[in-house]
């Protein structure tokens, strides 16, 4: 054991001798106070981080998406596309005219890393330059290549010759 | 496994040929390969040949760990000062320039202090350290009470120093003249008689009285 530069005992030290202790042995020491005490706080932290990872997912449940105007009906003819936003101002959409009377709308977003997705209508399927995606035109399902989930859909609502985008529906497979 | 309590290191100056031999060694040791840890002090090159080797005497209250602001430096409990700890160490120099007895050693090429720890992986298991295994005089000699005093009648050892106000107690022992009067051995005795034979205008300022 150490003696100390002023010749006193170790009860006479101030605290950071013990916090930083010279021997070894003591150094190496680690109580079982002080391990349950981290234990404790790492364990609840966990908890407290399932929790409010929890909440947030809960709470963008609950998120109504506005409802915007998108284009009119006639502005595209067929096998046309249109890049709109929403629900925010930076996440950009594709509006497609597959057919006469059928509208598609998906995020453009590639869900592998986020290159934005060219539509192929006349190959039915939106192209990923990146590396080489494929996505179904009408459902958004990948078809080829590294993504694995599908495009988020957007919700189209029709009225009179206008197109609505009323909602985001995220597929996790 | 720890150094046995009844091995002890004795420094004899007094045998010191200049061989440096210890020197070599010691840069064999496995605890710190290539590099040597012990210094081969020349006394007075202009009056006397005599050599002085200086190997880390282990204090109980080590003043390199007192300094360390990283708290890298740390006394194993059989009472060997180690090296400082890799990932603590800030090459910050606090030891090397606090050590009385100047043992410490910066190594700036990897950021770390180095000192001797008395070959801790030969020490600890019962065997000598590098340095004392192959001294010719055994100047550095490694072993117990009984056989130094055998070997030694007219030396004995002593283990107690004093640096400025404080008294260090050291894991390895110096000899000195059986029948001297000495019980302790003061480590700045020697700069301060330099001060007052010198007329040195640089050693005057360096080592100023603090005034009371």
């Amino acid at each position: 054991m150490s003696s100390f530069p002023d010749g006193g005992r170790a009860s006479e030290q101030p605290r950071w001798r013990r916090d930083f202790p010279i021997d070894w042995p003591e150094d190496q020491l680690v109580s079982r106070r002080n391990l349950l005490r981290f234990m404790v706080v790492v364990s609840t932290g966990f908890a407290a981080g399932q929790f409010w990872i929890g909440g947030l997912a809960l709470k963008k449940r609950g998120e109504k998406h506005p409802r915007v105007e998108v284009a009119r009906a006639d502005q595209l003819g067929v096998g046309e596309s249109l890049v709109f936003s929403y629900p925010e101002e930076h996440d950009r959409c594709l509006l497609v005219r597959t057919s006469q009377d059928e509208y598609v709308a998906f995020s453009q977003k590639c869900t592998h890393l986020a290159c934005a997705v060219v539509p192929e209508p006349d190959k039915n399927r939106f192209h990923c330059p990146c590396h080489a995606g494929y996505f179904d035109i009408k459902t958004g399902r990948p078809l080829a290549g590294p993504p694995r989930r599908p495009l988020p859909k957007i919700e189209l609502e029709f009225d009179n010759n206008t197109i609505y985008a009323v909602g985001v529906i995220k597929e996790m497979t | 496994m720890a150094v046995p309590d009844n091995l002890n290191f004795y420094i004899d100056p007094n045998r010191c040929i200049g061989c440096e031999a210890c020197v070599q060694a010691c840069s064999e040791c496995d605890t710190h390969k290539g590099h040597s840890m012990i210094h081969l002090d020349f006394m007075d090159r202009a009056e006397t040949v005599q050599t002085v080797p200086v190997v880390c005497m282990h204090c109980d209250s080590p003043t390199c760990a007192e300094v360390c602001p990283a708290d890298a430096i740390k006394r194993t409990a059989d009472g060997v000062v180690q090296t400082a700890l890799k990932p603590r160490c800030i090459a910050c120099n606090n030891c090397v320039l606090a050590c009385p007895f100047g043992v410490p050693k910066m190594k700036s090429d990897f950021k770390l202090m180095m000192k001797c720890d008395m070959c801790y992986d030969r020490t600890s298991e019962g065997k000598k350290p590098m340095c004392a295994s192959v001294c010719p005089s055994q100047a550095l000699f490694f072993g117990t009470a009984e056989e130094i005093e055998r070997l030694r009648p007219r030396s004995r050892p002593i283990n107690q120093f004093q640096f400025g106000r404080q008294t260090i107690q050291t894991k390895v022992y110096m000899m000195v003249p059986r029948h001297s009067q000495e019980s302790l051995l003061s480590v700045t005795g020697i700069l301060e008689s330099e001060r007052e034979e010198s007329a040195d205008m640089l050693l005057d300022n360096l080592y100023e009285e603090d005034q009371p």
